[in-house]
């Protein structure tokens, strides 16, 4: 039996070392597959397990985390939800992260190895920093004057400071407290199906996400196009263009809504808004030359990040002569964002260098330590710099003698341009009413503050619409306090 | 080497008692356990938890108890069993009061030390009352019936969890199925101790294999037949393979036929694909075998199998560290069926070889027992009972790691569950008293014939 009992004993060693070859399998040789895979929470829970970093404005935190005592511990918390909705975005334990919160989420949760110690620290103790801060370039008073100046009208706001390319503002409005969707349940479930089925899309970026028809406010464009190319080489001379105008190719007739604009000048037909002079233009210069033209503003880029992403604004590559005309008013298939638009103003502010537009001033450690940090940058060199002084006599004009006298602010030298855009079926919508707008102070550097206001539902009665009167005094609010700050 | 000559006694060889030996190990099991919980309060909450000191105290008393009863009724008992059980003991009380943590509502560290206590009452009452394991013997009917009423009773009780297992009365449940083994051990090794040569030699002889008559073979075959099938109906199946394992060992080791092996071999598996194919609860555990992750891929999550092997893969080689894993995610049955994962997860593939070698000791020491006894049915005995823990070991601890198919059952010492502690603190008082047997001088042998001496 002594044989007999030991081989049984032997089969139980088999038994054991099956298990521990097992073990093996399991817990060295599968475990980075299974660490890994989506259904395995524990990614998620380290996630949640410390508080996020904060994202300041200034030197003051605009969110905040707090510890739930739930299995995913600590939960976004936002200061001032819907006004920095557009900046922070928000960071879900149900829905993930958008905006800043998501193009910052390595630093803001302690992953990115900037905030190591050392390098591959993480990689070696498998441990998380504390979540990094992120500083954005946005000035609170401007932020706070936008968003009270649309008022929880549909629109969006944007601010530069044209010499460095940071982002003053991003307001969109009617905006959201991203603190709803932080945790999870059905709370937070309820909230995001509401706020995705609300008829005004608070959770639309309109700033940089929405692109909308810029109307007249884009005959800054064509008119530096004009310029640049040679087809215009005095603004105060008189063009041949006769009013109203018929599209090149079709018998349709471009009608103005101001009047002198029959054979006017470019720098009339900025003050005063003339289609016909600026359509006409646009197709002087050409498809070739417009395209060109646009790029250098950022039209057509599909890559332009904040570090969000920035929503393409088109002007199209492939259009007949009467297209071409219309598409250089703003109208047509050409569309941009309110970021876009602030940046044509900015590179006439700037004497034709425009800045790359950016959110992030620096990137600090839980104790403060500058790990990243954002310069200023060239982004394009949009127009010559004789062309941009021009424009920006011009963009005075408007405002001093034309349809931006509501932007005027004492003592200041502003520059703006007004748009209304049609758009809908048969141009059956309520306008978009646009304006943008650079101001510099007196005795100061260059302009300090360049913006694009849009406003959707400007008014109830369509005719009443207009850039100077709807949105030119939101934008005059923005850059009053971008000057006092 | 013959059948008959290996029965021959073991040499006579001046055993040292080493009770200072256990003593100190028991020590080392009690220290290694209270160290497991104050790092789970220290982990957690950074502070060592406050009942650390009564925890200790209560697991030392336990063992001075148990160690007491050791040195005073069995003086020469294996000095290893008892602090083997008792530090797993204690690791399982520190990975349930871990895993308490994640679910205050549903304590159940205390029950469980309770149900440990209750189990070491057992034990010195095994080892203070039962002077010689060869009595156990001529109660081999009366431990077979009494096994089967244990398993069949549940049936009239309602399903926990779709296993028919449980006996409730007031706020007190148990698994009777669990006390059974024991039964069951005894009687085989009875009853094959008895009949073993007529097995063995007897019958009819087919091809190359030998057959027994079926006057020998009949009532165990019946019986085991009738254990399988209650267990079928409970739906136990992790206890009916180990039945199932345990009959065929034992049956091996009595007679020596390989032939037995291959026709339980091949039994087992007609058993089990059949039962594997036909009945849902158990279908479903293969087809989780076979992809643990189908579920996810279908969009429902992972299955309970899939976070046991997420969290055996989270610990990796050093584990994360007491108190700071997710095995919590595991969901029903973290703290008993799944135990193993939230060791394997905390303490790594480190801590979960030490486990399974502390496993594998306790079984040899068993085996070691077996060896050292002259009479079979001892022999049989302490052989059962090792086979038992190592089959149980190995079935939940496979199961549970993907092996193979999940069958419910508790990982002995460690999981939370009355029944089985107390059961397995039974096993370990008879192999200690077994082994007592076994290494005790006996008197005369001392002039034994060199011969026969290995």
């Amino acid at each position: 039996m002594t044989r007999y009992i030991r081989r049984a004993a032997g089969f139980c060693l088999l038994l054991l070392l099956a298990l521990l070859a097992n073990a093996a399998r399991v817990q060295l040789f599968e475990a980075g597959e299974l660490n890994t895979n989506p259904a395995n929470r524990r990614t998620t829970i380290d996630r949640y397990d410390q508080p996020r970093g904060d994202i300041l404005v200034g030197d003051e935190p605009v969110t905040g985390s707090k510890d739930t005592g739930e299995q995913l511990a600590y939960e976004r918390t936002y200061r001032h939800g819907p006004l920095y909705a557009p900046v922070t975005g928000y960071a879900s334990q149900t829905y993930g992260t958008t905006l800043l919160e998501n193009a910052e989420d390595g630093v803001l949760s302690g992953t990115d190895p900037l905030l190591a110690p050392l390098p591959l620290w993480g990689d070696v103790t498998r441990s998380r920093q504390p979540g990094g801060d992120v500083v954005t370039t946005i000035e609170a008073p401007v932020q706070r004057a936008a968003y009270e100046g649309l008022d929880g009208r549909r629109g969006a706001v944007a601010a530069l400071d044209p010499s460095t390319g940071r982002i003053l503002a991003l307001v969109s409005s009617p905006s959201y407290d991203p603190e709803l969707l932080s945790g999870t349940g059905s709370a937070v479930t309820g909230a995001w199906e509401r706020l995705n089925r609300a008829q005004s899309l608070p959770m639309l970026n309109r700033a940089i996400r929405q692109t909308y028809p810029p109307g007249s406010a884009f005959k800054i464009v064509t008119a530096a196009a004009a310029l640049d190319a040679g087809v215009v080489t005095d603004p105060d001379a008189a063009t041949d263009t006769p009013s109203p105008y018929v599209l090149p190719g079709t018998s349709t007739t471009l009608p103005d809504e101001a009047r002198g604009c029959e054979r006017a000048s470019l720098a009339e037909a900025i003050r005063v808004s003339c289609n016909t002079v600026m359509a006409h233009l646009g197709v002087e210069v050409g498809l070739d030359g417009m395209l060109e033209a646009v790029g250098r503003f950022g039209f057509n880029d599909n890559d332009l990040k904040i570090p969000s992403r920035v929503a393409r604004s088109n002007f199209d590559a492939d259009m007949s002569d009467d297209q071409l005309a219309q598409s250089s008013i703003g109208q047509f298939d050409t569309t941009a964002t309110p970021l876009q638009m602030a940046m044509v103003a900015s590179a006439v502010a700037n004497g034709g260098e425009l800045r790359r537009p950016h959110l992030v001033d620096r990137v600090t450690t839980d104790d403060g330590g500058t790990v990243r940090e954002q310069g200023t940058d060239s982004y394009r060199e949009a127009m010559d710099p004789a062309t941009a002084r021009q424009l920006q006599r011009m963009m005075v004009d408007v405002v001093e003698n034309g349809t931006g006298a509501n932007a005027a602010i004492d003592g200041v030298t502003v520059g703006g341009k007004t748009g209304t855009a049609q758009h809908g079926v048969d141009n059956s919508g309520t306008p978009y009413a646009w304006f943008i707008a650079w101001a510099q102070a007196p005795d100061s550097g260059p302009p300090a503050v360049a913006v694009a206001v849009v406003v959707e539902d400007a008014s109830a009665d369509r005719a009443d619409v207009s850039g100077g009167g709807d949105a030119a005094p939101i934008a005059r609010a923005v850059m009053e306090a971008a000057l006092e700050g | 080497m013959t059948a008959t000559t290996a029965d021959a006694p073991p040499p006579a060889l001046r055993l040292p008692k080493r009770r200072g030996v256990e003593l100190s190990l028991l020590i080392g099991a009690v220290i290694v356990s209270v160290y497991g919980y104050a790092a789970v309060g220290l982990a957690r909450s950074g502070a060592v938890p406050p009942d650390v000191a009564g925890y200790g105290a209560g697991l030392g008393l336990l063992a001075l108890l148990a160690h007491l009863a050791v040195r005073f009724r069995a003086p020469f008992a294996d000095p290893l069993m008892l602090p083997i059980a008792v530090l797993l003991n204690g690791l399982g009380l520190v990975l349930i009061y871990r895993l308490d943590l994640e679910t205050p509502s549903d304590r159940a560290a205390t029950t469980q030390l309770i149900w440990s206590t209750l189990g070491v009452a057992f034990f010195i009452a095994v080892v203070v009352l039962l002077r010689d394991h060869r009595v156990l013997q001529r109660y081999a009917y009366l431990s077979v019936a009494t096994a089967l009423v244990l398993m069949i009773v549940p049936i009239f009780f309602p399903a926990v969890n779709g296993a028919k297992i449980w006996i409730r009365f007031g706020g007190l449940s148990f698994q009777p199925g669990e006390f059974a083994k024991i039964l069951l051990a005894v009687f085989f090794a009875a009853y094959l101790a008895a009949n073993r040569n007529a097995l063995a030699y007897t019958g009819r002889r087919i091809w190359k294999l030998q057959f027994p008559t079926g006057r020998v073979l009949g009532p165990i075959v019946a019986i085991w037949l009738l254990s399988v099938g209650v267990l079928i109906l409970e739906r136990d199946l992790g206890t009916s393979l180990l039945f199932f394992g345990l009959f065929v060992i034992l049956l091996y080791v009595a007679t020596g036929r390989t032939g037995w092996i291959a026709v339980g071999l091949l039994l087992a598996a007609a058993g089990a694909f059949a039962v594997g194919s036909f009945e849902p609860h158990v279908h479903s555990r293969v087809e989780d075998w076979l992809d643990p992750y189908a579920t996810i891929d279908a969009g429902q999550g992972p299955s309970q199998l899939a976070q046991s092997l997420f969290a055996f893969a989270a610990g990796g080689m050093l584990g994360t560290g007491l108190g700071l894993g997710h095995s919590i995610l595991i969901g029903f049955a973290a703290k008993s069926d799944f135990i193993l994962a939230t060791a394997g997860e905390e303490l790594g593939l480190a801590g979960l070889t030490a486990i399974f070698l502390l496993y594998a000791l306790l079984v040899a020491r068993g085996f070691r027992a077996g060896l050292a006894l002259r009479d079979p049915f001892g022999r049989l005995l302490s052989v059962g009972l090792a086979s038992i823990l190592a089959l149980q070991v190995f079935v939940i601890a496979g199961g549970v790691m993907g092996l193979i198919p999940l069958t419910g059952m508790a990982m002995p010492f460690l999981a939370q569950g009355g029944s089985s502690v107390v059961t397995n603190w039974i096993i370990v008082a008879l192999l200690i008293r077994v082994s007592d047997l076994a290494r005790t001088p006996a008197p005369g042998t001392a002039t034994a014939p060199a011969g026969e001496a290995r």
